[in-house]
């Protein structure tokens, strides 16, 4: 196969798998117990997410200083009410700072 | 994009709604240029896994979803067989599926519309629309965060396919840190307010981790989607997260 053609075919994929979840019918969707779980699901991918991303590189699992001191700057942010914007900017300066002076 | 159907509230609603929304465009926009500088790592990794500059950026401009571009980039890059390459890439989209069923309740589009919306459905722009108060400013969060990010993407694609070389690590701006905490920051208020949320959201990065070592990347974050079925655990658990939500541990 042709990288042209997997480059297309995956585009194609990934688009069509984000209309099916748009396009299914409201009254699918209406059901109580559809709804609990659409609910939560980005909850539970979002977390999942935040997971392998502070934690995993590929199949390892690894433990990044600068990196879990930048999310664990955040957490304090958020602890305190910090607006969005500034959370992320502590994560990143955090992150960016440890490793500039280590 | 500004609703004009607000004519029967009062004015505290009215200023209530427009701040609301004001905090949605900010948070869409935010999300939507900070991680669209990801695109910079995404355009770099596929010439350096053998795209031409011209397929990285056609892989942005259709696929839109980092995870399942990485992937592709990954396997060709490896010398992988493409058609495995392909379907591995296609499963990881499957997440966004999942989100197009609560975004299709949020959002509310109908027609033609929907082909456009349907582009847009990634975690970031989930995110954003599922961290707002109302429908109103979720449906803004939404397209803000969708349209600034599509256009970073693809444009930091660009920049980092032709000029791979040339950029730094992107890991020394601290862009690995600013993935998760995007995610983190959003969820918060929902973490703070549920908790059926906390066990969902707990019992998701287990299983993400304890399966990372086991499974092909991307597939672990897929299979923490059954975490949500703890909102369906039986008795005092799942029965009454409503209520739990308002008066529950903040």
């Amino acid at each position: 196969m042709n990288v042209w053609i997997a480059v297309i075919a995956t585009g194609l994929g990934c688009y069509a798998l984000k209309l099916g979840g748009l396009v299914t019918p409201q009254r699918v969707l209406d059901d109580p117990r559809v709804r609990r779980f659409t609910d939560l699901v980005p909850v539970a991918l979002l977390t999942a997410l935040i997971a392998v991303q502070a934690l995993a590189d590929g199949r390892d699992l690894e433990f990044d200083g600068p990196r879990m001191a930048g999310l664990g700057a955040a957490v304090a942010a958020l602890l305190l009410r910090a607006p969005f914007l500034v959370v992320l900017a502590v994560a990143a300066g955090v992150a960016a700072g440890l490793r500039l002076l280590l | 994009m500004v609703s004009t159907d607000e004519v029967t509230t009062t004015a505290e609603e009215n200023a209530a709604s427009s701040a609301a929304r004001s905090a949605a465009i900010r948070d869409g926009l935010g999300v939507g240029l900070a991680v669209g500088v990801s695109g910079l790592a995404f355009g770099a990794a596929a010439v350096t896994a053998g795209l031409s500059v011209a397929q990285a950026c056609v892989l942005s401009l259709l696929t839109f979803t980092g995870a399942s571009q990485f992937a592709l980039a990954g396997v060709i890059g490896g010398g992988g067989g493409l058609v495995a390459g392909t379907l591995g890439a296609v499963l990881l989209g499957g997440r966004n599926a999942l989100y197009g069923l609560r975004l299709a309740e949020l959002l509310r589009v109908r027609g033609w519309r929907r082909l456009l919306t349907a582009q847009g459905v990634i975690d970031e722009s989930t995110a954003v629309a599922t961290a707002q108060p109302d429908r109103e400013s979720a449906r803004v969060g939404f397209y803000v965060t969708a349209i600034s990010l599509y256009l970073t993407w693809n444009l930091t694609t660009l920049a980092g396919a032709a000029g791979a070389s040339r950029l730094g690590d992107p890991d020394t701006f601290g862009l690995d840190a600013l993935g998760p905490a995007v995610f983190l920051a959003l969820l918060w208020p929902r973490l703070a307010a549920g908790r059926t949320e906390i066990k969902v959201a707990v019992a998701a990065a287990v299983l993400a981790i304890a399966a990372t070592p086991l499974l092909p990347p991307g597939v672990p974050v897929m299979l923490a989607a059954a975490a949500a079925l703890i909102g369906f655990l039986p008795g005092r658990r799942g029965e009454s997260r409503d209520e739990k939500r308002a008066g529950g541990q903040a």
